[in-house]
């Protein structure tokens, strides 16, 4: 139980039929700490999920979670663990009310009304206890997912893609309540396509095709990626987009907003090319390449392996 | 004109992909009419024959044992056993162990040669009308034939005599042989395998189509704990179907209830339970709710052709009979007609019973075998 590592475990693998979803991936990731779990989709990132907290077995691998061995402790893996499913997987036909007290029951909560009284007044859920949960609009679902998901004071929560289809201001609150519960101590391991909220995160975890790509800070995933932007603004970025793509040096060229980043991992080639596109009213620099820059890099570094 | 028929063919195509996808669905549709055909074309027999005889003999003469050989020969009879006294022949009937006891009583022989047509006694359990009709209209010709034989050559005096002897056929438990009488306490059988089985197989499939298995399956409740939670509402509903069904029968068609309701009550609540296995069994295999329903359908149909409801349980061949008696609602429908109707005791149902405590015993097992924990 007093395992330094919220989650320890090597070599973890998962074959769906000839298909290897996830394949050979390491993590070790400290207790209390909050953590992005990123990759594109059916990179793997819900299938390890499922194999940490028991509703998948690993077809090679091992490790503990939560100090639990995740072959044979499941059930002591999920009195602590708090999942949340990519899609929302609770009970349309029963209220907000009757949804959590059918989780505070399952996990033997004491005083379950209490406890449930509790946590819909900290999610704001109090005024709409007694509305059915499948009348709830997305960003409801979500809190109530996560109001769920946290009844039993886990030690730990698995949030696989909380934010997706979710306004913006209610991404806001999800993430203002994943600060403070793990202010509290909780351990947070997190999937998500948004970069804000990859950058919100203690350290990354990337996953692409089944293996893991790089992990650590954001910070430092940038420096060690290798890699080099120029940023584009101007009038002529459009036309400019078709003329790099493919070219020598420019590895990737992607728009984000209305500016052009084109990347690539040779200093020398990227420059020249950008010199020889100077002028027709577009403004050109040198800036640090961002994570979503990096992460179409390891994506297109991926593809080129599998 | 001919772009309505592309998009024919095009939701055409893709319904086909669908349906080939669906492996489950594609063999129900394969299956059940292979089935069918099997059970109707070669199992189900209205006039059934080799019907259980015992005989209790209190003067065995040499026309008596032509007589017996005459049944025996009729194809209708099947001669099991002899017993010597009425106590035993009644709890054979009442058990449902055979389904005629031919009587023939003390100075039989003599009464006949006197010419003074004696009596031969026949109790038919006739709680199905349809199961005992054949054998009975054809009992006393079976009779005077083996008689003719006989008489022409031994005592050829006695031949102009159309009926030499009173054939008597008491039809046991449904005298005026009312068909309801079989059919409603049989209703309930019917009724409650296909609302136990479908309701509880659409249980658990209806949770994972929703997503929701994924969230229960991440929550610490064991296998048996989902399986009992799940399946004891179920039995209420079941016992409400029952009193709403034996209610009709009292007061909509007077159907005679002669037992136990005790009894009754309890043979009901080991039949939901069965019921209930196979259907949790069910929801483990099917993948979505319209599987779990095609499933239903293939558990329904041959137990409900095979089981004695619409057909009489021994006009089936032996290979039928050996499937028909696996079937949880064979032993059911026996058990409540033996009640109702025959006023069985617990004895002469447990033969009965202990078949469907087996039989959810081993449905129960698979289901928990198969109840998975994970999500592969």
């Amino acid at each position: 139980m007093t395992a330094e590592l919220a989650i320890d475990v090597r070599g973890l693998t998962k074959r769906f039929g000839k298909r290897t979803a996830v394949d050979h991936v390491d993590i070790r990731m400290p207790r209390g700490q909050v953590w992005g779990f990123l990759g594109p989709n059916g990179s793997g990132k819900t299938t390890t999920i499922r194999m940490l907290c028991g509703l998948l077995r690993a077809d090679e691998g091992e490790g503990t979670c939560l100090g639990y061995d995740i072959r044979r402790d499941s059930r002591k893996i999920k009195r602590q663990v708090g999942y949340m499913t990519q899609k929302f997987s609770f009970w349309d036909d029963l209220t907000i009310r009757e949804n959590l007290e059918f989780v505070a029951r399952l996990y033997e909560i004491r005083k379950a009304g209490e406890v449930v009284d509790r946590t819909l007044e900290t999610l704001g859920l109090t005024s709409r206890q007694t509305q059915l949960a499948g009348t709830l609009s997305g960003g409801w679902k979500q809190r109530l997912a996560l109001a769920a998901c946290t009844l039993h004071d886990p030690a730990m929560l698995l949030l696989d893609e909380p934010t997706a289809g979710v306004d913006p201001q209610a991404r806001r609150d999800f993430w203002d309540q994943i600060h403070r519960l793990a202010s509290e101590g909780l351990t947070v391991l997190v999937s998500t396509h948004y970069m804000d909220e990859a950058e919100r995160c203690d350290e990354i975890v990337y996953i692409a095709y089944g293996k893991l790509m790089t992990q650590g800070p954001v910070q430092s995933i940038i420096d060690q990626s290798g890699l080099h932007t120029y940023v584009a603004e101007g009038p002529g970025v459009r036309a400019l987009a078709d003329r790099l793509r493919g070219r020598d040096g420019a590895e990737h060229v992607a728009y984000f907003g209305s500016a052009l980043h084109v990347s690539g991992s040779d200093a020398a080639k990227l420059k020249a090319l950008i010199e020889a596109e100077r002028g027709d009213g577009v403004r050109w620099q040198s800036e640090r390449p961002s994570l979503e820059d990096v992460f179409i890099h390891l994506m297109g570094r991926a593809e080129d392996k599998s | 004109m001919i772009s309505p028929l592309r998009r024919i063919l095009a939701i055409l195509t893709k319904e086909f992909i669908q349906m080939r996808r669906d492996r489950m669905t594609f063999g129900m549709m394969v299956m059940v009419p292979i089935v069918q055909l099997a059970l109707f074309g070669f199992a189900i027999n209205a006039d059934p024959r080799h019907l259980p005889t015992v005989l209790y003999l209190e003067d065995e003469s040499p026309v008596v044992r032509s007589i017996v050989a005459g049944m025996a020969q009729s194809s209708y009879f099947d001669i099991q056993a002899q017993v010597h006294d009425q106590a035993q022949a009644e709890a054979l009937l009442q058990a449902g162990e055979a389904a005629f006891v031919v009587h023939i009583p003390a100075g039989f022989t003599r009464d006949l040669l006197r010419g003074e047509k004696p009596s031969l006694l026949i109790e038919a359990d006739a709680s199905d009308p349809s199961a005992a009709s054949g054998a009975v209209a054809q009992i006393g010709q079976v009779v005077s034939q083996a008689l003719t034989h006989d008489l022409t050559r031994g005592w050829g005096t006695l031949l102009p005599e159309a009926a030499p002897v009173n054939v008597v056929v008491h039809r046991r438990y449904n005298p005026e042989g009312i068909t309801q009488y079989n059919i409603v306490p049989g209703l309930l059988g019917v009724i409650l395998t296909m609302t136990m089985i479908m309701m509880t197989s659409m249980a658990m499939t209806r949770e994972s189509e929703r997503g929701t298995l994924e969230n229960l399956l991440a929550m610490p409740a064991r296998p048996w704990e989902v399986m009992v939670g799940k399946i004891i509402p179920y039995v209420g509903v079941g016992l409400i179907q029952t009193v709403i069904i034996l209610g009709a029968a009292a007061w909509v068609f007077g159907v005679p209830f002669i037992g136990s309701p005790v009894l009754l009550f309890g043979c009901v609540a080991l039949f939901i339970v069965a019921s209930l296995a196979v259907g949790f069994t069910f929801s483990t295999m099917a993948r979505t709710q319209m599987q779990a329903m095609q499933m239903t359908f293939f558990f329904f149909l041959p137990s409900m052709l095979l089981s004695g409801f619409m057909f009489p349980f021994r006009g089936m061949p032996d290979w039928a009979q050996a499937i028909g008696s696996v079937f949880p609602l064979t032993h059911f429908l026996r058990a409540v007609r033996g009640i109702m109707l025959k006023g069985a005791d617990f004895v002469a149902v447990w033969h009965n019973i202990w078949p469907l405590l087996l039989f959810t015993a081993v449905a129960t097992l698979i289901a928990l075998k198969r109840y998975r924990v994970t999500l592969d």
